[in-house]
């Protein structure tokens, strides 16, 4: 989402946009990023149950990936993960992975 | 019709504006350190005299709080405080200003507490001259009306909160004589209020309030530094509009006998009065002196301020408040308007009146005789006790 000039944003911090958060990703502020090993996870759904920003992807029963733009990069994925098939790694220079 | 004369205390002339400005919504704390505005006009609300809803809160954060609310909802909201209620309601203060809300707050000037001290000292309102507010300071009881009248238009003209100051006793309880105008004629001149967004419209629904923080803050201090340099011509285009009611000139500081003067006196609020009189005093004995009345201390008219002092002699500013670790509030802002100017006068601080401390005709004379005769220090204290008393 680019970003506006005081001069073009309403006065007093009001949004006039409702339902904009929408927008919002929540995530750009993590200092380091989950990765996921598809062939070492078993499926157990422990991240999925304790990732509080509930940014692990799951379709029809399993984990099918994890949704950068919410994931503020707490690790508790990875250090929960059984098989470590979740492992952290550095975000780099532009903000995220 | 037109201009109507009356005895009224500097509290009853802020109750007979809000009166007549019959705003939507008043939130105020109803008792000590509230003066008797509120007192006044809480019996207009009793007597059906305005249609406001009067909300009786239990305390004045929570009366900031309620007028943040009603404000932010649409409503044309005022209140009025005092003192430590003023320094009680800080938090909220600084929010109304940010939310860019019009509220307009009657300030009965006087002292914060500690000591525990009722009486008239400028310490309360110059404590939130940082906080996003506009500041009027009235001379007696017919400048409280009329800044009523000129900061319920300004706020709304502009989205910023507004104070109007009077002073503490010396102008809030002293009875004098002064002209307000007819309810009709006050009331056109205000106008209808119609808030370009607010909360109970529901064709244009807002979130007002949310979160804002490292990727926008910086952008809305930005806007509000941006909308406090368009506050002194929307000053001038309403108080052009006042003058021809009440048949008076405004401008953000009002001089005396400064085409001539070659010493002189800048104040606040009804010392600005006893200067004037010390002028006329000293003006018989042939001395060319003057005065400046600083009406609109934020934004701070420094343009229209240095118009008036560059090539005096010397200026002295009175203080009746300080600033602790470095010098004097008003002192320090008159000093750093005139600094870019190579005609700019030799400024002195005097401190006075603290905590009620009185001022009179003498003071003020001594303060005129020191910048004549070169004896004032830089920095100057006004009646304060050096020695014990014999």
């Amino acid at each position: 989402m680019k970003k506006k000039s005081w001069k073009s944003i309403p006065e007093g911090g009001i949004i006039t946009t409702p339902g904009n958060s929408l927008k919002f990703k929540t995530g750009d502020w993590k200092t380091h990023y989950p990765e996921w090993n598809k062939e070492k996870c078993i499926q157990c759904l422990r991240c999925h149950f304790l990732c509080p920003e509930g940014a692990i992807k799951v379709k029809n029963g399993k984990v099918v990936g994890i949704d950068l733009d919410y994931c503020k990069g707490c690790g508790i994925c990875a250090d929960e993960c059984p098989v470590k098939a979740i492992v952290m790694k550095k975000v780099g220079e532009n903000g995220s992975d | 019709m037109g201009v109507i004369k009356k005895a009224m205390t500097g509290a009853d002339a802020a109750a007979e504006a809000m009166r007549q400005i019959n705003p939507d919504v008043v939130a105020a704390y109803p008792i000590t350190p509230q003066t008797p505005i509120m007192h006044r006009f809480a019996q207009f609300v009793a007597e059906g005299k305005v249609k406001t809803e009067f909300v009786t809160v239990e305390s004045e954060h929570s009366a900031m709080s309620a007028c943040v609310g009603a404000a932010t909802a649409g409503g044309r909201v005022m209140t009025a405080t005092s003192a430590n209620g003023l320094a009680l309601m800080f938090e909220i203060v600084y929010i109304a200003a940010s939310n860019r809300l019009p509220i307009v707050m009657n300030v009965v000037n006087r002292a914060l507490s500690g000591p525990i001290n009722i009486h008239c000292d400028h310490s309360d309102s110059m404590a939130c001259r940082d906080s996003g507010w506009i500041q009027l300071y009235s001379e007696n009881a017919e400048e409280v009306y009329e800044n009523n009248l000129i900061a319920i238009k300004l706020a709304e003209r502009v989205n910023m909160p507004v104070m109007v100051c009077q002073d503490g006793f010396i102008t809030s309880h002293s009875v004098e004589s002064m002209r307000v105008l007819d309810d009709a004629s006050v009331r056109r001149f205000i106008g209808q209020y119609k808030p370009k967004h607010y909360l109970l419209d529901v064709e244009h629904p807002i979130t007002s309030g949310p979160f804002d923080f490292y990727d926008y803050y910086f952008e809305h201090k930005r806007q509000q530094i941006e909308a406090m340099t368009k506050v002194i011509p929307a000053f001038y285009e309403i108080v052009d509009e006042l003058g021809k009611l009440m048949g008076k000139h405004y401008e953000t500081v009002e001089e005396y006998y400064l085409a001539d003067a070659e010493f002189v006196v800048v104040s606040l609020n009804s010392t600005a009065g006893t200067v004037k009189h010390t002028v006329d005093e000293l003006r018989k004995q042939g001395k060319r002196v003057g005065a400046l009345k600083i009406r609109l201390f934020r934004p701070f008219p420094r343009e229209d301020i240095a118009k008036y002092l560059r090539g005096k002699k010397a200026v002295a500013v009175l203080d009746r408040a300080a600033t602790f670790g470095h010098v004097a509030p008003l002192y320090h802002e008159i000093r750093s308007a005139l600094y870019e100017f190579p005609d700019k006068p030799r400024v002195v601080s005097y401190i006075y009146g603290l905590g009620g401390r009185d001022v009179n005709l003498g003071h003020i004379t001594k303060v005129f005789n020191e910048l004549e005769s070169g004896t004032a220090q830089e920095e100057n204290y006004l009646g304060v006790r050096d020695e014990d008393e014999p």
